[in-house]
């Protein structure tokens, strides 16, 4: 993979670690401005290479929290993270987030084709337009999430579905190693959880990682290798995940 | 013909046009980002904070363009850098920011004898552009569209995802800081042309029939240029014609075009109301198998 001339970042790609699990955090805390409690305190996690992790716990656990500090988008307080070895924002181009669907512009005048190929600009940096490859990377990911009839379409005219699938495809896109997905399959029809799902368990098998915030318990056992469980901004200890029965039961009696 | 061709035989006119379209092309260029960030007031507010600045240059012999420039610069300093802290709403803070250099400025004014010069200011005098103001505005035109171009897709990603923007280490504050820069740019010719008060309009009206028209970025570019020049000379050549205000007519230009635009598309809509439905489910696409996932790859 070439690398941009003129990274966004001053931080150059650096190469991951060898033997370095995909994502290490520990005691990490996290507080935004003027909050009296942090949002995340002390929390550590292990996630290996290819696999496909399950983050739950109740609303305002510090599921998103926990996510977003890893993207680099919120500050740190204290504690590591560590993405293939590197701290944040040494390797960009690795870390994919898929934001909650609300926190773009739907109606901004811009294809799918073209939202898709934003996720290739982290390799491009400034002064540099995507090229043929790039533009046949992102066909090939909206191939592969069912868009390529909506390609030619404006963002926001797609059903919420279509805008995940669209994000996933971005994602895909970016070819990034660890993909962070927020709430994916949050109000989003079942047709379309089918296909995250087959395009996660695709990914698996390129060694592609997964931390999914969810609320969909039903298919914790299937799609996920473990499951992380957030309560009021700490982990929950758990050795592996436990019978999906008990595991649903609980997570009723904590979400309501 | 000979009406429409007679106005132009005079130098003045001609200068007046080549103004008024290099002004109208940059700021519908500009426009275009500026609605779509919701950043109309911010364009309004900066091109009435140039006062004070065009004042004290008038007072002291300097440079109009400069004195409206610098004091532009600031006011957008200072806009980006309250709404980056949020210690103030952002439009709160524009609009103490605004008003209180608007009011120093007409304040400023009441001092000076001539108020024949201010009332340029106010309204434009884009018959009256010196060969220096034209350069001046060729060179705003020419910096305007070289960043567009060289930053388009940064400006783009961080105005509809700044969240994708900063997980790749694009700083959306920063591109924010480039737009209002250029916008300080673009408002001191405007006022140049249609003045203090009317300038927010050669940055909103054509880009707003420009979104009527179409949902694509570029495209919205091009037509918001094509409009902005078209309503510029027909504005100017009218205003000529009709002993009117040249600014006034040029951005009643706008206004019409903008209101014509309107009307066709709505009734165009009317009788057509299921052409583009958004869609609600994905019924049309059907759910992937696992063989097609499979030949996928």
């Amino acid at each position: 993979m070439s690398e941009p001339r003129f990274p966004y970042s001053c931080g150059r790609h650096a190469d991951p670690v060898a033997g370095a699990p995909a994502l290490i955090t520990e005691s990490l805390e996290v507080a935004y401005p003027g909050a009296r409690r942090s949002a995340l305190r002390g929390v550590g996690v292990r996630i290996l290479s290819g696999s496909c992790t399950a983050l739950v716990g109740p609303n305002g656990s510090g599921k998103s929290t926990l996510l977003k500090a890893v993207a680099g988008l919120l500050r740190v307080s204290s504690g590591v993270i560590r993405v293939h070895g590197n701290p944040v924002g040494a390797c960009h181009h690795r870390v994919a987030y898929l934001p909650q669907r609300g926190e773009i512009d739907w109606s901004f005048p811009i294809s799918v084709e073209r939202l898709v190929l934003t996720g290739r600009y982290v390799h491009l940096g400034w002064m540099r337009w995507p090229g043929r490859r790039d533009r046949e990377i992102s066909a090939a990911a909206i191939d592969r999430l069912g868009l390529a009839s909506l390609a030619d379409r404006q963002i926001g005219k797609l059903s919420g579905g279509q805008q995940q699938r669209a994000l996933l495809a971005r994602a895909l896109a970016q070819e990034a190693d660890l993909l962070l997905l927020d709430e994916p399959f949050n109000a989003v029809d079942e047709s379309t959880q089918d296909t995250i799902y087959e395009a996660m368990s695709d990914l698996r098998e390129q060694a592609k990682t997964f931390l999914v915030a969810t609320h969909d318990l039903s298919r914790l056992n299937g799609a996920f290798d473990s499951v992380v469980r957030l309560h009021s901004g700490k982990v929950v200890p758990q050795d592996a995940v436990a019978t999906s029965c008990t595991i649903r039961q609980k997570e009723r009696s904590w979400t309501g | 013909m000979d009406w429409l061709i007679g106005p132009y035989r005079y130098a003045f006119m001609q200068h007046a046009l080549l103004a008024a379209v290099l002004v109208g092309v940059t700021c519908a260029l500009l426009g275009v980002h500026v609605v779509q960030r919701r950043m109309a007031f911010i364009g309004d507010a900066l091109a009435h904070t140039t006062l004070p600045g065009l004042v004290i240059a008038h007072l002291c012999g300097w440079s109009l363009s400069f004195g409206g420039l610098g004091a532009a610069l600031v006011a957008a300093l200072l806009i980006g850098w309250a709404s980056r802290r949020q210690a103030v709403k952002e439009d709160t803070a524009i609009g103490v920011v605004f008003t209180g250099m608007f009011a120093l400025g007409v304040t400023l004014m009441s001092r000076t004898r001539s108020y024949r010069d201010l009332t340029h200011m106010l309204f434009g005098n884009v018959l009256g552009v010196t060969t220096a103001d034209l350069g001046f505005i060729a060179v705003v035109a020419i910096v305007v569209l070289l960043m567009l171009a060289l930053f388009h897709k940064e400006l783009e990603l961080t105005a509809f995802d700044s969240t994708h923007a900063e997980v790749i280490g694009l700083r959306a504050d920063r591109m924010r800081f480039l737009l209002l820069g250029l916008l300080a740019l673009a408002v001191v010719t405007g006022i140049q042309t249609v003045g203090v008060i009317l300038t927010s309009s050669l940055l909103i009206t054509p880009a707003a029939t420009a979104a009527l028209l179409s949902d694509r970025m570029p495209r919205r570019m091009l037509l918001g240029a094509a409009l902005a020049a078209a309503c510029s000379g027909t504005g100017l050549t009218l205003s000529y014609l009709a002993s009117t205000s040249s600014g006034a007519t040029i951005v009643l230009a706008c206004t019409a075009a903008f209101v014509v635009t309107f009307a066709t598309c709505s009734a165009w809509r009317h009788l057509r109301p299921t052409a583009e439905e958004p869609v609600t489910n994905s019924e049309d696409l059907g759910t992937l198998s696992a063989e097609e996932v499979s030949r996928c790859n």
